[in-house]
């Protein structure tokens, strides 16, 4: 009902803000609209079988969400996690996941004409990079948060979002 | 959604139609209605008339009145000959009626169904029930009963009785004639209702409320006509007295008036002023009146009726009503929800607040006092808390009553239903989404699976079927059953008829009788060859199947060809709570749900041996059992090598024995079962991880299935 009135207004506001987070020397920028909120690291818990970048899942005030460690999707070599790690929530096709980040910097305004799009190249990461952003102290890589969570994992995610009966119909 | 008002109307109303159902049932099982049942039927239609008579629904409640009147002839006289199947067959019907029209109200619209039919037919039944008994048919009851109390006042109904024929209510829509006058009138009307009409009250409350519209002001005696019952008689004795002020002429009042059913007489003057008016209260008398009025129509249900009666309806004891059983409120889920998140969000701070590395190693005996009350407090919150959402199954499985009940009578078969477990609680949400499934299940059990009563004496089994529905907590399930002591599902005919449906994909003689039955699932499938009110369709089971898929559960169904046949219904429990017992392996810890451990023990050194293939064992009670290091199959560091230094878990999955070592038991707990999020769930294979739960210091357990386990060491 009113709800629909608001959210244009709150796009608006979080449109060309970002989040950004640091792993290694690399500054990177997920859009503010879906990082749901950032907590310091915590107890992981593992699950057997699933590639090493998931590190586990964590307690979420109830709620159980996986936690994916960026170095390693990214296949950076793992770092100790230390006070300054942190887990950055965000939402993606309703579903939540913690991104594991060496440090969170601040919010920042980058508008679209100080993002330019990232050079063709073939190493394998830059696929997950919408663009680069300039700003006054750098430039921040614009994390591709759709794709980075559907490239691999599209099946994944088509399979969650349609019918999960189907599914389980299979076994 | 309609105003409070309604909401609130819908909800009691339902909640009446469900008491009404289950006590109608209930009756009829022991062959007859006792005084309290009378009385509690009597009661619930009464409110319902009230109500609805309010909320102008008059379908519904001059429906409600006409099935008042059979349980206040009973109540009243005490008849002999009481035909309790009749009886039942009117409550019910009365009750379906009002449910439709409920189910429209909620859905924004208007109940409209014309109760006319079925009033007739409990007109019809009652005068026949009072014909039977040697009473006048015709006899009015409010009079007879007020007569006995006060002999003194004269009796009235002496006339013969007219035929009587319920119209439906004159729609007011008509337009408000034109006046052309501004002269505001004063008019005394006074109206007298039919003989034997009934309903008086409700009839002048219908009268006040057209005119409402057409009026300045309005003032009636009697004063309060659904409040007061005496009002019916002072309707009747004195006739119903309005007094109004309007703009309209006389002759257009009259005609307004005019228009009300079943009116025998009707008087209009005109006065000159209001205080002509034999009643005319001041604003303030109106004001206290309205004030008085405005209190909101309470069902008047006594406490016991709302809290779910834990005992079966074969019993013959009744609850007794008594005024300090436990209250119902209705509360929204998403409130749960929230209230839930919240206190596992306490669990945790609490965790970092008593484990906090700045207190570390301080010898605080208050703090840990302190600590310690505030860990008892909340761990009983969590419980409640997670004890909310659940309810248990046994208002979905009293319905299988009614199903059972309708489908038997109209099929000539005799069958009873045995509920097994009812008070197992599951998921609120799991709990709404079986009661379609089910009732397909036992429509098809009673409908397919129980034969006709010579045909069940032919075979040598008693004539009454029996259809067993049960529940129960089983592992991380919850298994339902619908079993039938029926002819049994047909082979052949099954077969046949997936030939010819052409749903076979492998070769027939490797079906084996499970598959062979599980075709009954398919959509489109019906070995009956005549489609019934019930089923034979074949659109039935796919939807049960398809539902119960939805929830995550799976459907079996096993047959014995003569003996009846048993559909299964299984539903992981999302949220639901079990009991685990938690086990420590390495950092990890895992949950096992606890009726699947046969029993736990530290095997002595050497006990443990291998097969040439190095896979291990254990001998238990003659019995060889494969064994399992968790940390070997999930790959877990620094646990416990040793087999003499852990424990290991005997477990039982169907009939396989097998055993897991862990390092050590850490406790046994009610915990709430969590999907693994799907994210990860997709990602891993069957693990025979079964899902995750939190444990009180808001660290993550890993839930074991112990079959899907079994499974994982035979790959």
């Amino acid at each position: 009902m009113d709800e629909e009135k608001i959210v244009p207004d709150v796009e608006d506001t979080q449109k060309d803000k970002y989040l950004t987070f640091s792993l290694g020397e690399e500054i990177y920028g997920i859009d503010i609209r879906v990082v749901i909120e950032i907590i310091g690291i915590q107890k992981i818990t593992v699950v057997p079988e699933v590639p090493e970048y998931i590190r586990g899942i964590i307690n979420l005030r109830g709620k159980i969400i996986p936690v994916v460690d960026m170095r390693l999707r990214f296949k950076r070599e793992f770092r100790e996690y230390t006070d300054r790690t942190c887990v950055v929530v965000i939402e993606v096709n309703e579903v939540l996941i913690g991104l594991i980040v060496d440090g969170v910097a601040e919010v920042l305004d980058i508008t679209e004409k100080n993002v330019v799009p990232p050079p063709e190249l073939k190493a394998s990461q830059n696929k997950y990079i919408r663009g680069i952003g300039k700003t006054e102290g750098g430039v921040v890589l614009l994390l591709d948060w759709m794709k980075l969570f559907t490239e691999d994992d599209r099946e994944l995610f088509d399979e969650m979002k349609g019918d999960s009966s189907d599914a389980e119909a299979a076994d | 959604m309609a105003e409070p008002m309604v909401e609130v109307f819908i909800f009691e109303t339902r909640q009446f139609l469900e008491q009404l159902e289950q006590i109608a049932l209930g009756s009829e099982e022991q062959g007859g209605y006792s005084v309290e049942d009378v009385n509690e039927i009597f009661r619930a239609m009464h409110t319902i008339k009230g109500s609805a008579a309010m909320m102008m629904f008059d379908q519904v409640s001059t429906l409600a009145h006409s099935v008042e009147d059979i349980f206040f002839y009973i109540r009243e006289l005490n008849p002999e000959k009481v035909d309790a199947t009749g009886i039942t067959d009117i409550v019910l019907n009365a009750v379906d009626f009002m449910r439709i029209e409920m189910d429209k109200l909620s859905a924004g619209g208007t109940p409209d169904m014309c109760s006319e039919e079925l009033r007739n037919y409990t007109k019809d039944f009652l005068r026949n029930m009072k014909i039977e008994n040697g009473h006048d048919p015709d006899i009015d009851l409010r009079k007879v009963k007020n007569t006995t109390k006060s002999p003194d006042e004269p009796v009235t109904s002496t006339e013969p009785p007219k035929k009587q024929y319920y119209i439906g209510a004159a729609k007011s829509g008509e337009t408000a004639t034109d006046t052309g006058s501004d002269v505001v009138r004063v008019y005394e009307a006074i109206l007298f209702f039919q003989q034997g009409c009934e309903m008086e009250e409700v009839r002048a409350f219908g009268v006040v409320n057209n005119l409402k519209e057409k009026v300045i002001e309005l003032h009636y005696l009697p004063e309060k006509i659904l409040e007061d019952e005496s009002a019916t008689d002072t309707i009747r004795n004195m006739g119903f007295r309005l007094f109004f002020t309007t703009r309209m002429t006389k002759d257009e009042v009259y005609q307004e008036l005019d228009h009300t059913i079943f009116l025998e007489n009707l008087e209009v003057k005109e006065l000159s002023s209001t205080s002509e008016c034999e009643y005319w209260p001041s604003q303030e008398t109106v004001a206290i009146t309205a004030l008085e009025n405005s209190e909101p129509i309470k069902p008047d249900l006594p406490q016991s009726q709302r809290t779910p009666v834990t005992a079966s309806l074969r019993t013959t004891v009744k609850p007794k009503p008594s005024a300090d059983g436990a209250q119902m409120i209705s509360v929204r889920v998403d409130k749960l929800d929230k209230l839930m998140d919240l206190v596992g969000e306490m669990v945790i701070a609490e965790a970092m607040v008593t484990q906090n590395p700045d207190i570390a190693g301080m010898e605080l005996d208050n703090f840990s006092k302190a600590a310690r009350q505030l860990h008892k407090i909340n761990g009983e919150l969590q419980d409640s808390v997670m004890a909310l959402r659940m309810v248990p199954l046994e208002g979905t499985f009293k319905k299988m009553n009614r199903i059972v009940r309708d489908m038997t009578k109209k099929l000539g078969k005799k069958a009873r239903l045995v509920l097994v477990g009812e008070s197992t609680e599951v998921d609120k949400n799991i709990n709404e989404h079986i009661s379609d499934p089910l009732m397909h299940i036992v429509r098809n059990s009673v409908d397919h699976g129980i034969e006709m009563p010579d045909v069940r004496l032919e075979a040598g089994k008693d004539e009454t079927g029996t259809i067993v529905l049960s529940a129960e907590n089983a592992g991380g399930e919850v298994v339902l059953k619908i079993k039938d002591d029926g002819g049994g599902l047909n082979k052949e005919k099954i077969l046949e008829r997936a030939r010819k449906n052409g749903i076979i994909s492998k070769p027939e003689a490797e079906l084996s009788d499970q598959e062979i039955y599980s075709f009954i699932f398919a959509p489109g499938f019906s070995t009956k060859e005549n489609v019934t009110e019930f089923s034979g369709r074949g659109v039935g089971m796919d939807v049960v199947v398809s539902n119960i898929k939805s929830l995550g559960g799976k459907v079996l169904v096993d047959s014995e060809p003569g003996q009846g046949s048993t559909t299964t219904i299984k539903i992981p429990l999302t949220l639901a709570i079990i009991e685990g017992m938690s086990v420590s392996v390495g950092d990890a810890s895992f949950t096992v749900p606890i009726n699947y451990i046969n029993r736990s023990f530290r095997p002595g050194e050497g006990e443990i041996f291998r097969d040439p293939d190095g896979s291990e064992m254990i001998m238990v009670q003659g019995k060889c059992c494969p064994v399992i290091r968790l940390h070997e199959i999930y790959g877990i560091p620094n646990a416990v090598k040793n087999p003499a230094e852990g424990i290991l878990l005997l477990l039982e999955a169907g009939d396989a024995w097998f055993g897991v070592l862990a390092d050590k038991l850490l406790g046994v707990q009610e915990i709430v079962v969590k999907p693994v999020p799907k994210y990860i769930s997709k990602m891993v294979k069957t693990t025979g991880i079964g899902g995750c739960t939190l444990l009180g210091d808001g660290s993550i357990s890993l839930i074991l299935d112990p079959p899907q386990v079994y499974n994982v060491i035979y790959e």
